[in-house]
Protein backbone atom coordinates (compact mmCIF):
# COMPACT_ATOMS: atom_id res chain seq x y z
CA UNK A 1 0.00 0.00 0.00
CA UNK A 2 1.20 3.25 -1.08
CA UNK A 3 2.25 5.79 1.89
CA UNK A 4 -0.95 7.74 1.24
CA UNK A 5 -3.64 5.46 1.26
CA UNK A 6 -2.27 4.19 4.60
CA UNK A 7 -2.61 7.94 5.88
CA UNK A 8 -5.96 7.95 4.70
CA UNK A 9 -7.13 4.68 5.61
CA UNK A 10 -5.97 4.97 9.14
CA UNK A 11 -7.45 8.50 9.31
CA UNK A 12 -10.99 7.34 8.50
CA UNK A 13 -11.23 4.86 10.70
CA UNK A 14 -11.89 8.02 13.47
CA UNK A 15 -14.72 8.94 12.10
CA UNK A 16 -17.91 8.45 13.98
CA UNK A 17 -21.12 8.26 13.03
CA UNK A 18 -22.77 12.02 12.00
CA UNK A 19 -19.34 14.00 12.82
CA UNK A 20 -18.86 17.17 10.72
CA UNK A 21 -15.81 16.92 8.93
CA UNK A 22 -13.20 19.49 7.47
CA UNK A 23 -10.58 17.75 5.25
CA UNK A 24 -7.85 20.21 3.99
CA UNK A 25 -6.28 20.13 0.56
CA UNK A 26 -3.41 17.30 -0.10
CA UNK A 27 -3.27 13.97 1.54
CA UNK A 28 -6.91 14.73 4.33
CA UNK A 29 -8.60 14.93 1.02
CA UNK A 30 -8.12 11.24 0.04
CA UNK A 31 -9.60 10.30 3.82
CA UNK A 32 -13.32 10.84 2.24
CA UNK A 33 -12.33 7.62 -0.27
CA UNK A 34 -12.22 5.65 2.51
CA UNK A 35 -15.50 6.40 4.93
CA UNK A 36 -16.31 3.08 6.39
CA UNK A 37 -19.98 1.48 4.48
CA UNK A 38 -22.69 2.40 6.09
CA UNK A 39 -21.29 5.20 8.01
CA UNK A 40 -23.02 9.33 7.65
CA UNK A 41 -20.57 11.47 7.93
CA UNK A 42 -20.89 15.51 6.89
CA UNK A 43 -18.00 16.81 5.08
CA UNK A 44 -17.54 21.00 5.68
CA UNK A 45 -15.99 22.83 2.66
CA UNK A 46 -14.80 25.94 4.39
CA UNK A 47 -16.19 28.16 1.54
CA UNK A 48 -19.71 27.80 2.70
CA UNK A 49 -20.89 24.02 2.52
CA UNK A 50 -22.07 21.32 4.23
CA UNK A 51 -22.68 17.78 2.30
CA UNK A 52 -19.70 17.76 0.03
CA UNK A 53 -20.12 14.85 -2.57
CA UNK A 54 -17.79 13.34 -5.11
CA UNK A 55 -16.38 15.15 -7.90
CA UNK A 56 -19.17 15.34 -10.81
CA UNK A 57 -19.20 13.26 -13.63
CA UNK A 58 -18.51 14.53 -17.38
CA UNK A 59 -20.89 17.79 -17.54
CA UNK A 60 -22.67 17.61 -14.19
CA UNK A 61 -20.28 20.39 -13.01
CA UNK A 62 -21.56 23.53 -12.06
CA UNK A 63 -19.86 26.72 -12.40
CA UNK A 64 -20.93 28.05 -8.72
CA UNK A 65 -20.37 24.66 -6.62
CA UNK A 66 -17.17 24.17 -5.62
CA UNK A 67 -14.58 23.22 -3.59
CA UNK A 68 -12.40 25.69 -1.45
CA UNK A 69 -9.64 25.38 -4.03
CA UNK A 70 -11.73 26.12 -6.80
CA UNK A 71 -12.62 22.73 -8.29
CA UNK A 72 -16.03 21.88 -9.33
CA UNK A 73 -17.14 19.02 -6.59
CA UNK A 74 -20.87 18.00 -6.06
CA UNK A 75 -23.16 18.43 -3.16
CA UNK A 76 -25.18 15.47 -1.43
CA UNK A 77 -28.76 15.55 -0.69
CA UNK A 78 -29.69 17.32 2.90
CA UNK A 79 -26.19 19.80 1.40
CA UNK A 80 -26.46 23.32 3.21
CA UNK A 81 -25.18 26.42 1.94
CA UNK A 82 -23.67 29.42 4.38
CA UNK A 83 -22.36 32.57 4.21
CA UNK A 84 -18.30 32.55 5.32
CA UNK A 85 -19.00 34.30 8.70
CA UNK A 86 -21.22 30.90 9.37
CA UNK A 87 -18.65 28.96 7.81
CA UNK A 88 -15.78 29.99 10.01
CA UNK A 89 -18.54 30.16 12.92
CA UNK A 90 -18.59 26.51 12.59
CA UNK A 91 -14.99 26.35 12.65
CA UNK A 92 -13.75 28.64 15.38
CA UNK A 93 -17.18 28.03 17.71
CA UNK A 94 -16.60 24.16 18.15
CA UNK A 95 -19.04 23.06 15.58
CA UNK A 96 -16.65 20.77 13.84
CA UNK A 97 -16.15 17.84 14.93
CA UNK A 98 -12.79 17.00 13.46
CA UNK A 99 -10.29 18.22 10.98
CA UNK A 100 -8.03 16.88 9.14
CA UNK A 101 -5.19 18.64 7.87
CA UNK A 102 -1.62 18.49 6.28
CA UNK A 103 1.12 19.52 8.28
CA UNK A 104 4.94 20.42 8.05
CA UNK A 105 6.00 20.20 11.30
CA UNK A 106 4.82 18.84 14.77
CA UNK A 107 6.52 18.64 17.91
CA UNK A 108 6.91 16.46 20.54
CA UNK A 109 4.20 18.96 22.81
CA UNK A 110 1.95 18.42 19.36
CA UNK A 111 1.87 22.31 17.89
CA UNK A 112 1.70 21.95 14.24
CA UNK A 113 3.67 24.10 11.71
CA UNK A 114 1.41 24.15 8.31
CA UNK A 115 1.51 27.30 6.41
CA UNK A 116 4.94 28.97 5.91
CA UNK A 117 8.47 28.57 5.56
CA UNK A 118 9.69 31.90 5.73
CA UNK A 119 11.34 33.09 2.49
CA UNK A 120 10.12 30.16 0.60
CA UNK A 121 6.45 29.89 0.59
CA UNK A 122 4.29 32.56 2.11
CA UNK A 123 0.93 31.47 0.48
CA UNK A 124 -1.20 32.52 3.31
CA UNK A 125 -2.46 30.66 6.41
CA UNK A 126 -6.01 30.39 4.81
CA UNK A 127 -8.47 28.86 7.04
CA UNK A 128 -5.86 26.79 8.52
CA UNK A 129 -5.35 28.69 11.71
CA UNK A 130 -8.97 28.72 12.46
CA UNK A 131 -9.43 25.10 12.37
CA UNK A 132 -6.53 24.40 14.60
CA UNK A 133 -7.41 26.52 16.97
CA UNK A 134 -11.89 25.80 17.06
CA UNK A 135 -12.27 21.90 15.57
CA UNK A 136 -13.01 19.63 18.42
CA UNK A 137 -10.39 17.47 17.33
CA UNK A 138 -6.99 18.12 15.00
CA UNK A 139 -5.75 15.35 13.43
CA UNK A 140 -2.75 15.46 11.22
CA UNK A 141 -2.10 13.66 8.13
CA UNK A 142 1.29 13.71 6.76
CA UNK A 143 4.26 11.64 5.39
CA UNK A 144 6.43 10.45 8.81
CA UNK A 145 9.71 12.27 6.85
CA UNK A 146 10.23 14.29 4.04
CA UNK A 147 13.71 13.76 2.33
CA UNK A 148 14.60 11.77 4.86
CA UNK A 149 13.92 14.20 7.21
CA UNK A 150 11.82 13.64 10.19
CA UNK A 151 8.85 15.73 10.35
CA UNK A 152 8.29 15.27 13.95
CA UNK A 153 10.54 17.18 15.43
CA UNK A 154 11.35 17.67 18.76
CA UNK A 155 10.42 21.79 18.56
CA UNK A 156 8.95 23.10 15.74
CA UNK A 157 11.16 25.79 13.46
CA UNK A 158 8.90 26.33 11.33
CA UNK A 159 5.63 29.18 12.64
CA UNK A 160 3.04 27.76 14.43
CA UNK A 161 -0.19 27.31 13.20
CA UNK A 162 -1.76 27.40 16.28
CA UNK A 163 -1.12 27.56 20.00
CA UNK A 164 -3.22 24.68 20.39
CA UNK A 165 -1.55 21.27 20.16
CA UNK A 166 -3.19 18.68 17.78
CA UNK A 167 -4.92 15.77 19.06
CA UNK A 168 -3.74 12.85 16.70
CA UNK A 169 -1.24 12.66 14.01
CA UNK A 170 -1.51 9.93 11.40
CA UNK A 171 1.42 9.12 9.10
CA UNK A 172 2.62 6.74 6.89
CA UNK A 173 4.63 4.71 9.75
CA UNK A 174 3.34 5.78 12.72
CA UNK A 175 0.00 7.18 15.11
CA UNK A 176 0.89 9.55 17.86
CA UNK A 177 -1.05 11.11 20.42
CA UNK A 178 -0.21 13.61 23.12
CA UNK A 179 -1.79 12.20 26.02
CA UNK A 180 -0.30 14.36 29.50
CA UNK A 181 0.68 16.73 26.46
CA UNK A 182 3.50 14.42 25.44
CA UNK A 183 4.17 12.43 22.08
CA UNK A 184 3.28 9.06 22.53
CA UNK A 185 3.72 6.36 19.94
CA UNK A 186 0.38 3.92 20.05
CA UNK A 187 0.50 2.46 16.61
CA UNK A 188 3.03 1.33 13.97
CA UNK A 189 2.49 1.09 9.85
CA UNK A 190 1.82 -3.03 8.81
CA UNK A 191 5.15 -4.22 8.86
CA UNK A 192 7.14 -2.02 10.66
CA UNK A 193 8.68 -2.51 14.53
CA UNK A 194 9.01 0.41 16.58
CA UNK A 195 12.55 0.53 16.56
CA UNK A 196 12.10 1.60 13.07
CA UNK A 197 10.00 3.60 13.76
CA UNK A 198 11.98 5.62 15.96
CA UNK A 199 14.98 5.65 13.68
CA UNK A 200 13.47 8.28 11.44
CA UNK A 201 12.03 9.98 14.35
CA UNK A 202 13.65 13.33 15.63
CA UNK A 203 11.16 13.81 18.66
CA UNK A 204 11.58 11.49 21.46
CA UNK A 205 8.34 9.51 21.47
CA UNK A 206 6.66 8.53 24.90
CA UNK A 207 6.57 4.10 24.67
CA UNK A 208 3.17 2.48 26.32
CA UNK A 209 3.42 -1.13 26.97
CA UNK A 210 1.80 -2.12 24.06
CA UNK A 211 2.12 -0.64 20.47
CA UNK A 212 0.05 -2.41 17.97
CA UNK A 213 -0.04 -2.41 14.14
CA UNK A 214 -2.51 -0.33 12.65
CA UNK A 215 -5.24 -2.15 10.96
CA UNK A 216 -6.61 -0.43 7.71
CA UNK B 1 -30.96 52.16 -5.40
CA UNK B 2 -30.36 52.67 -9.06
CA UNK B 3 -29.49 51.00 -12.20
CA UNK B 4 -26.36 51.40 -13.88
CA UNK B 5 -23.97 49.78 -16.57
CA UNK B 6 -20.96 48.03 -15.77
CA UNK B 7 -19.31 51.24 -17.62
CA UNK B 8 -20.71 53.91 -15.42
CA UNK B 9 -20.44 51.85 -12.01
CA UNK B 10 -16.56 51.46 -12.34
CA UNK B 11 -16.71 54.92 -13.69
CA UNK B 12 -17.65 56.16 -10.16
CA UNK B 13 -14.69 54.37 -8.62
CA UNK B 14 -11.15 56.53 -8.51
CA UNK B 15 -7.51 55.31 -8.63
CA UNK B 16 -6.74 54.35 -5.28
CA UNK B 17 -9.58 53.34 -4.08
CA UNK B 18 -10.31 50.80 -1.81
CA UNK B 19 -12.57 48.12 -2.65
CA UNK B 20 -13.96 44.68 -1.11
CA UNK B 21 -14.81 42.04 -3.75
CA UNK B 22 -16.77 38.96 -3.24
CA UNK B 23 -15.45 35.78 -4.40
CA UNK B 24 -13.80 32.31 -3.50
CA UNK B 25 -10.87 31.62 -5.98
CA UNK B 26 -12.98 33.59 -8.56
CA UNK B 27 -16.28 32.11 -7.74
CA UNK B 28 -19.11 34.70 -6.93
CA UNK B 29 -16.84 37.26 -7.82
CA UNK B 30 -18.60 40.17 -10.31
CA UNK B 31 -16.19 39.46 -13.28
CA UNK B 32 -17.96 42.32 -15.42
CA UNK B 33 -16.83 44.79 -12.47
CA UNK B 34 -13.06 43.37 -12.77
CA UNK B 35 -13.34 43.46 -16.92
CA UNK B 36 -14.53 47.29 -16.40
CA UNK B 37 -11.74 47.94 -13.41
CA UNK B 38 -9.08 46.77 -16.27
CA UNK B 39 -10.62 48.63 -19.46
CA UNK B 40 -10.90 51.62 -17.35
CA UNK B 41 -6.93 51.10 -16.09
CA UNK B 42 -7.73 52.28 -12.39
CA UNK B 43 -4.49 51.86 -10.70
CA UNK B 44 -3.45 51.57 -7.10
CA UNK B 45 -6.16 49.94 -5.97
CA UNK B 46 -6.45 48.52 -2.41
CA UNK B 47 -7.88 45.46 -2.35
CA UNK B 48 -9.86 43.59 0.14
CA UNK B 49 -10.47 40.31 -1.03
CA UNK B 50 -10.24 36.54 0.33
CA UNK B 51 -7.83 35.53 -2.39
CA UNK B 52 -6.19 36.36 -5.32
CA UNK B 53 -7.88 33.70 -7.77
CA UNK B 54 -5.93 32.56 -10.80
CA UNK B 55 -4.33 34.85 -13.61
CA UNK B 56 -7.01 36.05 -15.87
CA UNK B 57 -9.86 35.22 -13.37
CA UNK B 58 -11.86 36.93 -10.85
CA UNK B 59 -9.71 39.83 -9.20
CA UNK B 60 -6.86 37.96 -10.43
CA UNK B 61 -7.40 40.15 -13.45
CA UNK B 62 -5.93 43.13 -11.46
CA UNK B 63 -2.97 41.64 -10.84
CA UNK B 64 -2.61 40.65 -14.59
CA UNK B 65 -2.05 44.28 -15.15
CA UNK B 66 -0.42 45.82 -11.75
CA UNK B 67 -3.50 47.44 -10.75
CA UNK B 68 -3.40 46.72 -7.04
CA UNK B 69 -0.87 48.49 -4.69
CA UNK B 70 -1.83 46.54 -1.80
CA UNK B 71 -4.20 43.70 -0.41
CA UNK B 72 -5.89 42.25 2.41
CA UNK B 73 -6.40 38.73 2.27
CA UNK B 74 -5.88 35.17 3.58
CA UNK B 75 -4.44 32.92 0.48
CA UNK B 76 -2.53 34.24 -2.74
CA UNK B 77 -1.20 31.26 -3.47
CA UNK B 78 -2.79 30.08 -6.52
CA UNK B 79 -1.48 33.11 -8.25
CA UNK B 80 1.78 33.26 -9.22
CA UNK B 81 1.37 36.70 -10.41
CA UNK B 82 0.63 38.22 -6.88
CA UNK B 83 2.63 36.31 -5.46
CA UNK B 84 5.41 37.57 -7.25
CA UNK B 85 3.98 41.37 -7.14
CA UNK B 86 4.49 40.49 -3.18
CA UNK B 87 7.69 39.19 -3.31
CA UNK B 88 9.17 41.76 -5.27
CA UNK B 89 7.74 44.38 -3.15
CA UNK B 90 5.33 45.85 -5.96
CA UNK B 91 2.76 45.14 -3.84
CA UNK B 92 1.85 44.90 0.04
CA UNK B 93 -0.10 42.28 1.44
CA UNK B 94 -1.49 41.26 4.61
CA UNK B 95 -2.17 37.61 4.82
CA UNK B 96 -4.29 36.84 7.84
CA UNK B 97 -6.85 34.15 8.95
CA UNK B 98 -9.68 33.44 6.98
CA UNK B 99 -12.12 33.73 9.86
CA UNK B 100 -10.77 36.91 11.22
CA UNK B 101 -11.13 38.00 7.88
CA UNK B 102 -14.01 37.46 7.23
CA UNK B 103 -15.53 38.93 11.07
CA UNK B 104 -13.21 42.14 10.13
CA UNK B 105 -15.75 42.71 7.48
CA UNK B 106 -18.54 42.01 9.42
CA UNK B 107 -17.66 44.31 12.67
CA UNK B 108 -17.10 46.77 9.73
CA UNK B 109 -20.62 46.43 8.51
CA UNK B 110 -22.06 45.91 12.29
CA UNK B 111 -20.98 49.22 13.75
CA UNK B 112 -18.13 46.94 15.83
CA UNK B 113 -14.65 48.31 16.80
CA UNK B 114 -13.47 44.57 16.29
CA UNK B 115 -13.58 41.54 17.59
CA UNK B 116 -11.91 39.15 19.90
CA UNK B 117 -10.61 35.52 18.46
CA UNK B 118 -8.64 32.75 19.86
CA UNK B 119 -6.72 32.42 16.12
CA UNK B 120 -3.71 34.06 15.88
CA UNK B 121 -3.10 33.86 19.75
CA UNK B 122 1.22 32.45 20.10
CA UNK B 123 1.70 32.51 15.85
CA UNK B 124 3.22 35.41 14.11
CA UNK B 125 -0.28 36.30 13.95
CA UNK B 126 -0.31 38.57 17.45
CA UNK B 127 2.26 40.34 16.48
CA UNK B 128 1.39 44.12 16.88
CA UNK B 129 -2.31 43.25 18.12
CA UNK B 130 -3.59 43.93 21.95
CA UNK B 131 -3.97 40.77 23.79
CA UNK B 132 -7.83 40.43 26.06
CA UNK B 133 -8.55 38.12 28.79
CA UNK B 134 -11.82 37.34 28.95
CA UNK B 135 -12.85 34.61 31.68
CA UNK B 136 -9.26 33.65 31.62
CA UNK B 137 -8.71 32.90 27.99
CA UNK B 138 -6.60 35.34 25.79
CA UNK B 139 -8.30 36.28 22.72
CA UNK B 140 -6.69 39.01 19.90
CA UNK B 141 -8.11 42.24 19.34
CA UNK B 142 -8.83 42.25 15.72
CA UNK B 143 -10.29 45.55 14.33
CA UNK B 144 -13.47 46.27 12.41
CA UNK B 145 -12.56 46.50 8.12
CA UNK B 146 -14.06 48.61 5.95
CA UNK B 147 -14.12 49.44 1.95
CA UNK B 148 -15.06 52.57 -0.46
CA UNK B 149 -17.09 50.04 -2.51
CA UNK B 150 -18.38 46.75 -1.89
CA UNK B 151 -17.93 44.89 -5.73
CA UNK B 152 -20.92 41.89 -4.80
CA UNK B 153 -22.35 39.32 -7.31
CA UNK B 154 -25.39 37.95 -6.46
CA UNK B 155 -27.29 35.08 -8.24
CA UNK B 156 -30.75 36.76 -8.24
CA UNK B 157 -31.31 40.81 -8.02
CA UNK B 158 -35.14 42.17 -8.11
CA UNK B 159 -36.01 45.34 -9.02
CA UNK B 160 -36.08 46.85 -5.52
CA UNK B 161 -32.03 45.39 -5.17
CA UNK B 162 -33.02 42.49 -3.16
CA UNK B 163 -30.30 40.05 -3.64
CA UNK B 164 -29.97 36.16 -3.18
CA UNK B 165 -27.23 34.13 -4.02
CA UNK B 166 -26.39 30.35 -5.50
CA UNK B 167 -23.94 27.72 -3.84
CA UNK B 168 -20.68 28.53 -2.97
CA UNK B 169 -20.61 31.48 -4.75
CA UNK B 170 -22.23 33.58 -1.42
CA UNK B 171 -19.66 33.18 0.26
CA UNK B 172 -17.97 37.11 1.62
CA UNK B 173 -20.91 38.37 -0.29
CA UNK B 174 -24.05 39.20 1.86
CA UNK B 175 -20.72 40.11 4.69
CA UNK B 176 -19.23 42.48 2.08
CA UNK B 177 -22.67 44.05 0.99
CA UNK B 178 -22.88 45.51 4.51
CA UNK B 179 -19.10 47.09 5.08
CA UNK B 180 -18.47 49.66 2.37
CA UNK B 181 -19.23 53.10 1.80
CA UNK B 182 -21.21 52.65 -2.20
CA UNK B 183 -22.30 48.79 -2.86
CA UNK B 184 -22.21 47.80 -6.40
CA UNK B 185 -23.88 44.69 -7.43
CA UNK B 186 -24.00 41.92 -10.37
CA UNK B 187 -26.35 39.39 -10.62
CA UNK B 188 -26.75 36.63 -13.33
CA UNK B 189 -30.73 37.06 -13.26
CA UNK B 190 -32.76 40.52 -12.59
CA UNK B 191 -35.97 39.62 -11.99
CA UNK B 192 -39.62 41.08 -10.85
CA UNK B 193 -39.80 42.11 -7.44
CA UNK B 194 -41.95 39.58 -5.86
CA UNK B 195 -39.71 36.39 -7.33
CA UNK B 196 -37.24 36.28 -4.26
CA UNK B 197 -39.68 35.60 -1.49
CA UNK B 198 -39.37 37.68 1.61
CA UNK B 199 -38.10 34.88 3.54
CA UNK B 200 -35.40 34.02 0.70
CA UNK B 201 -33.90 37.45 0.33
CA UNK B 202 -29.99 37.40 1.95
CA UNK B 203 -29.43 40.71 1.66
CA UNK B 204 -32.21 43.35 1.80
CA UNK B 205 -32.43 46.03 -1.29
CA UNK B 206 -31.95 48.99 0.69
CA UNK B 207 -28.25 47.56 1.29
CA UNK B 208 -28.16 48.23 -2.18
CA UNK B 209 -27.14 51.70 -3.70
CA UNK B 210 -26.05 50.67 -7.54
CA UNK B 211 -27.38 47.48 -9.53
CA UNK B 212 -25.55 46.56 -12.78
CA UNK B 213 -28.46 46.37 -15.70
CA UNK B 214 -27.83 42.83 -17.49
CA UNK B 215 -27.54 42.40 -21.42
Amino acid sequence: MDPQTIIARRVAKELRPGNLVNLGIGIPTLVANYVPAGLRVFFQSENGLIGTGPIPEQGMAHPLLTDAGGRPISALPGAAIFDSAISFGLIRGGHVDITVLGGLQVDVDGHLANWMIPGKMVPGMGGAMDLVTGAKRVIVAMQHAAKGKSKIVARCNLPLTSARPVDLVVTDMAVIAFPDGKATLLETAPGLTVAEVLAVTEAELALPDAIPEMTL
Amino acid sequence: MKAVSAEEAVGMIPNNARIMVGGFMGVGTPERLLDELVRQKKSGLSLISNDAATPGKGVGKLFDGGQVSSMIGTHIGLNPKAQQQMLGKKITVDLIPQGTFVERIRAGGCGLGGVLTPTGVGTLVEEGKQKIEVDGKPYLLETALRADFALVHAFLADYAGNLSYALTARNFNPVMAMAADTVIVTAEHIVPVGVIGPDHVVTPGPLVDYLVANG
